[in-house]
Formats: C-alpha cells, structure tokens, sequence
C-alpha cells in the first residue's frame, strides 16, 4: 500500500500527468467491459495479478526470447498498430526471414476460443512457444529462452515477485505472458460508449445506418460486440501464392480448405494491411473485394453466394456508411495506454 | 526363424521348470516394482543410432539419428483376471533412444502374476488438452518434451524417427517421420493414439513381489515401422510433419512391439 502512494506521489512531482489516472487506480485486475460477453480464457487457473501482469509485460518485450536476442514479440506486435505488425503484409522475423501470415492484433484474446489465423492453438497459454520455436520467427528453443532467463539478473526477483518463487518455470512463463495479453482490453471505442450509455454518447445518423449494413451483410461473421464469430470461413479470397489452405493444415478435414479465423473489425484504423496475408491495403480494397472479387473456391461461405449472386452488394453511399461506422470501432486510447507499453 | 523356434522352446522349458516350486505369496494390498524395458531394434540387430545401417521393406537403405516415442496409461491383467490400472500420474514416460535411462518405464503395481500388459503409443486426448501447469516431466512441453509437441497445432508428437537415406530426396538425405494426433479439440480430426496389449503368457509372466525386481522385457522394432500394414518409402515420402500424414506410420507402429522375454 504504501509504496502505491511513493509512487502516485512521485509521478505527481514529475508531472506525468498522462500516468496519474491508472497508477492512481490500484490494479483493477481484469475487468469485462459491461457491453462483452463472459470471457473464454480460464482466468481459473491464471488468476491475475500486478506483478504477474507486470512479469508478462516484460517478457513481452524482452529480445532474449529470440535467438540472436534481437526480436521480442513486440517486434511484430506493435502497440501503435493495435499490436499488429504495421506495414508489414508478411511478418518478417529473426534474420529477416519472412512469414507467410500477417500478424493479428493481440486484443480481446480473453474472448478468443482459439488462436492463429488456422486456429491451430488452443490455449493461450500455449501460445508463446509457438513463435519462439519458429525458424521464421525467433528460432529460439524454450529451454534455452528459461535458461537465458535464468541467468539474468532481473528474471529471478521478478519470478518471485510475481509467483513466491525465484525459480524461472515454464508454468510461470507462459501464464504471465497470458497476462499481459488478456488484459490488452481495447473496449473505448465511440462504439462502445454509445453501447454502454456513456455521457449520452450516440450515433450520427450515418453511423447508425452504416451499424444496420454491418449487421445485416457482415454481422453474421462479424458479429458485435466482439465483431467476430470465433468460426472459420472462407471469404472468397483467392489462394495466395503459397496456397495456405488455412483451416485445413489443422483439421486435415475437406471442408476446412480456405477457411479462416474470422477476425474482428475493431481498431481497423490501426492495423492494415488486411486478411490472413496482409494482401489489402485499404478498407475500400476489402469493400472491392465483397462486392466485387469473391471467388468461387472451395467452401466458400454460403451467405457470400446468396441467391446466386457472388459476395455482398453495396451502393456507393452504403459504402460510405459501413465505412463511417467502421470508424466508430477505432478505440485509440488502446494505442496510448501506458500500461500496455514497455517500460 | 529356426532361432526363434529355439528360443521359444528354450523359455518354455524354462518357464515350466520353474513353475513347480515357485509358488510365491501374493498380497494385493502391496505394491512392488515392476520396470518395462522398450528396447529398441532394426530386425534382428540392436538399433544404433548414427551408425548402423538397416534396408526398409522397400528395401532401401537408411540410419537412424533419433528415435523418440511417448507410451502412456499402463494397464496389467493379473492370471485372476483383475485389472490394474497406473495411477495416470505415474503412467506417461518418454523413450529416447539416445537416452538409456528412458528405455525403461519403472511401474509400481500390486504384487501378483500378470499375463497381459497394455499401453497407448501416445498422449491422451486428456493429457493433450490439459493446463500447462500439469504438464510436468516428460510431458513439459517446454523442457523434456520441447521436441515432441507441435507448437502451431497444440498436442504432443507421439513418434519420431529422424534419420537419412541415399533413397530420401530431401535436402541432406534426410528423413523426418513424426506422427501425432488424439483426435482434435473441437473439430474431430486424426486419431493416431494406438491401444498396445501384449500377452505375457508365452514369454513368461512377470511375477511381481516385492523385494525384488521384475521386468518384462518388450522389442520395439522400427522396421515394422517401416513395413507394416503400409509399406514406407523414403524416396515418396520423406517427411511427414502432421496427423494425417502419420496415420500409415501409426497404423504400422500399433504393431512394432513385442514380447521378448520376463526376467523374475
Ligand atoms: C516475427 C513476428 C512475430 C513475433 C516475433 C511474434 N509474433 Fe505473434 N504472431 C505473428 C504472426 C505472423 C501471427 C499469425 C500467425 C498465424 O496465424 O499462423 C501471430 C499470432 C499471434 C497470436 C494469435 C492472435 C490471434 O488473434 O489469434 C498471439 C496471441 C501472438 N502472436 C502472441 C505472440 C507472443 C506472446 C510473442 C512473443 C513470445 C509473439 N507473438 C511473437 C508474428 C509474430
Ligand atoms: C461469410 C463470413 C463473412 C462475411 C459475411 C464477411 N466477412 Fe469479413 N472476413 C471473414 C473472414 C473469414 C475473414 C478473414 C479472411 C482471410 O484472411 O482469409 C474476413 C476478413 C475481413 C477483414 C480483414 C480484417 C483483418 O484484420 O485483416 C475485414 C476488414 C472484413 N472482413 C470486413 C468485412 C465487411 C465490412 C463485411 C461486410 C460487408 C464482411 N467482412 C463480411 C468473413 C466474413
């Protein structure tokens, strides 16, 4: 308690005053935002706390996850991008080798019920192993990354601070790492005060109708407040270059060839390019590619081939309004919030 | 095959010669060692890792440079037909061919005469699916089982043969077959988990008391890997890297295993 005060009291005399609302706060530990569903993370088993949430942070951004000690998952996951890898179609990783995915934001994972483009991961808790161990990516191996962490002069007291114990285990690891990430909560878009009645917050009438189109020819995979179904889909892409059949490398199964994780539409403002592999630059380039360049390949979803016609169709002006609601799910105090970046 | 015959005849006199005296007293209620060695073979040689040289059915030549398999939830059948089954906490071990302490898995079980023992070739779904927090030894999957768990489609690697062969057209010459697989999360997929039972009858029964050691002496071969219900070529396939992919080398591994002998 009384260092909480120390330190409110030291950031008064420093003048941060961009810091003095949430370090005034004491740590609030997870909170579903009142316009969210229940979570599907098992906070059961990784109860959240400061230290453990502050351990995860760390880790987050430490490059002696990666190989050469250059590459830290903040590399690819930039907080200025909504943690995606701004710019980046492809993620490029250690020794600059390139990816065939883009990577997707770490926000709202705490809803997520499986992670990667593929799904192929579970847990989240699993999560972190799989780009240290990627050639591509960090090309690190998990025992030598605790190791590293082992001989460190910080990891230990860390360890200890957040889980009673100096000993560097994977359990504590991989949890705190999960902490760090289902706290990224971004839920202070327009959006969500018009949701949950903040300051009479409303809709312009173009937002509003824009919100009826999203709901009516996007929402059925899109779907609020999340703007994801959690399902795999095939929305028509073409199969890029390296053929990535998706869905398909996890479950073997025909009827997954070309799906993909449905992703949300939040902070879309932050995070282009867009699609699996990063292959649209631009909202109207994905509003091209519904109404106009849905292809007839293998699964494609049944509600973008309605009535025979191929994708969505959308008159300029409801272009116009999807984009305008669109806009209203950017929430770029997510971008700005200091808990979230390195220290 | 004529020595095989011969040591079949020989173990049989031995075992009925024992039997007359040997009547030990079991108690149930206690609980004794019983260790259950996987000992590793190329048909009728010793399996060496990097250095020796074996043919496959499709008669091309290969070294192996790893071998490494999970087998888990271990079940013995007493001669009175009651069955017990390894704590699961005890029941998952890590063969490593590389590794001679892994070759035996140490079982504590009630005293008694078994004539069946049973295993998966694997990692249960409910293994696979468990929080990471218990996944401990063997099955910590970033320290023992680093290298047997696929980390872009959660679950464990439940064989692994990696090696080379002039016949591989791989970069290297080399080989990988991995196999995995318990059957998906939420959408049922491959299922390369493989049940083993092995009578113990014909190549003695371990009698197990405690005080002293007993263990039951099992052949993993890899060429019945290699030439099973599927015949596997190096030169068609040289890795394989997912359940599906698995399923022949499973379909063959579900019978690399056999009964060697019991040493009482
Ligand atoms: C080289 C760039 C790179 C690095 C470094 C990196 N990632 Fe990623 N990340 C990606 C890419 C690309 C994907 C998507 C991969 C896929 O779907 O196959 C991804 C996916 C994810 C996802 C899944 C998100 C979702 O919505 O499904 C999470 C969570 C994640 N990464 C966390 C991390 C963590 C934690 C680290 C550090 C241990 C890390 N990443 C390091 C590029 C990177
Ligand atoms: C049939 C389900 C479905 C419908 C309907 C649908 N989408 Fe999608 N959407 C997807 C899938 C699946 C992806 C990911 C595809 C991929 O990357 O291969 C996606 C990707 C996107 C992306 C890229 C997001 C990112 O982070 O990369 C945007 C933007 C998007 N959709 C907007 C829309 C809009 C706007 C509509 C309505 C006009 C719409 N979608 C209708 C399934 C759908």
């Amino acid at each position: 308690m009384k260092r909480t005060y120390l330190i409110v009291s030291l950031f008064f005399l420093t003048g941060f005053l961009a810091c003095k609302k949430e370090v005034m706060e004491t740590f609030a530990g997870f909170q579903r935002p009142t316009n969210f569903p229940e979570p599907a993370y098992h906070f059961a088993t990784n109860k959240i706390t400061k230290e453990g949430f502050e351990l995860g942070r760390k880790l987050f951004y430490e490059v002696q996850l990666s190989a050469n000690n250059t590459i830290s998952c903040g590399s690819c996951h930039i907080q200025t991008a909504a943690f995606t890898h701004h710019g980046h179609a492809l993620s490029h990783g250690i020794f600059d080798r390139m990816g065939t995915r883009n990577a997707p934001p770490i926000m709202n994972l705490a809803w997520n019920t499986s992670f990667m483009w593929d799904g192929g991961i579970v847990d989240l808790d699993l999560q972190s192993i799989a780009p240290i161990t990627n050639h591509v990516e960090m090309d690190e191996t998990m025992p030598n990354v605790l190791n590293k962490l082992r001989n460190s002069t910080v990891y230990p007291a860390l360890f200890k601070k957040a889980w009673g114990s100096e000993e560097i285990t994977s359990t504590g690891f991989l949890k705190a790492l999960s902490q760090f990430m289902v706290m990224c909560v971004s839920s202070n878009s327009k959006y969500d005060s018009v949701m949950g009645n903040e300051n009479g917050k409303v809709f312009t009438a173009e937002e509003q109708e824009g919100r009826v189109l999203v709901q009516q020819k996007c929402g059925a995979c899109h779907t609020e407040p999340l703007f994801t179904d959690n399902r795999f889909r095939n929305n028509g892409l073409v199969p890029s270059s390296t053929n990535d059949e998706g869905r398909y490398l996890i479950t073997q199964l025909d009827n997954d060839r070309y799906k993909f994780r449905v992703p949300s539409l939040r902070n879309l403002a932050y995070t282009a390019p867009y699609m699996h592999d990063g292959r649209l630059l631009t909202l109207d380039a994905v509003l091209d590619h519904y109404t106009s360049q849905v292809q007839a390949t293998p699964n494609l979803d049944p509600l973008l081939q309605q009535g025979g016609i191929m994708g969505v169709q959308l008159t300029a002006s409801e272009r116009t309004k999807i984009k305008a609601f669109l806009n209203t799910l950017n929430d770029k105090s997510f971008l700005l919030d200091r808990r979230f970046a390195e220290q | 095959m004529k020595k095989i015959l011969i040591a079949v005849s020989a173990i049989a006199l031995f075992v009925t010669s024992c039997k007359k005296d040997d009547t030990p007293e079991y108690n149930p209620n206690v609980k004794a060692d019983l260790s259950v060695e996987f000992d590793n073979i190329a048909g009728s040689s010793d399996l060496q890792l990097n250095t020796g040289t074996y043919t496959n059915t499709a008669g091309e030549s290969f070294k192996v440079t790893k071998l490494k398999y999970f087998v888990s939830n271990f079940k013995l059948t007493n001669v009175d037909g009651t069955v017990y089954t390894v704590p699961q906490a005890q029941s998952y071990f890590l063969v490593d061919e590389s590794n001679s302490a892994s070759h035996e898995a140490l079982l504590s079980v009630p005293e008694g005469e078994y004539k069946t023992i049973t295993f998966t070739l694997g990692v249960d779904s409910l293994r696979n699916t468990m929080d990471v927090s218990q996944r401990t030894g063997v099955l910590d999957v970033t320290g023992a089982a680093a290298d047997m768990y696929w980390s872009w489609n959660s679950g464990y690697i439940f064989f692994k043969m990696d090696g080379t062969s002039p016949s591989s057209t791989a970069g290297g010459n080399v080989f990988q077959y991995h196999a995995g697989g318990f059957g998906g999360y939420s959408t049922p997929t491959v299922n390369n988990l493989k049940t083993i039972t092995l009578d113990l009858t014909t190549r003695g029964t371990p009698k197990v008391k405690s005080g002293k050691d007993t263990n039951i002496h099992l052949m993993v071969d890899v060429l019945k890997v290699l030439g099973g219900t599927a015949t596997m070529s190096f030169a068609t396939t040289a890795m394989i890297h997912s359940p599906t992919g698995g399923v022949p080398l499973a379909n063959n591994y579900a019978s690399m295993i056999s009964h060697d002998h019991t040493e009482n």
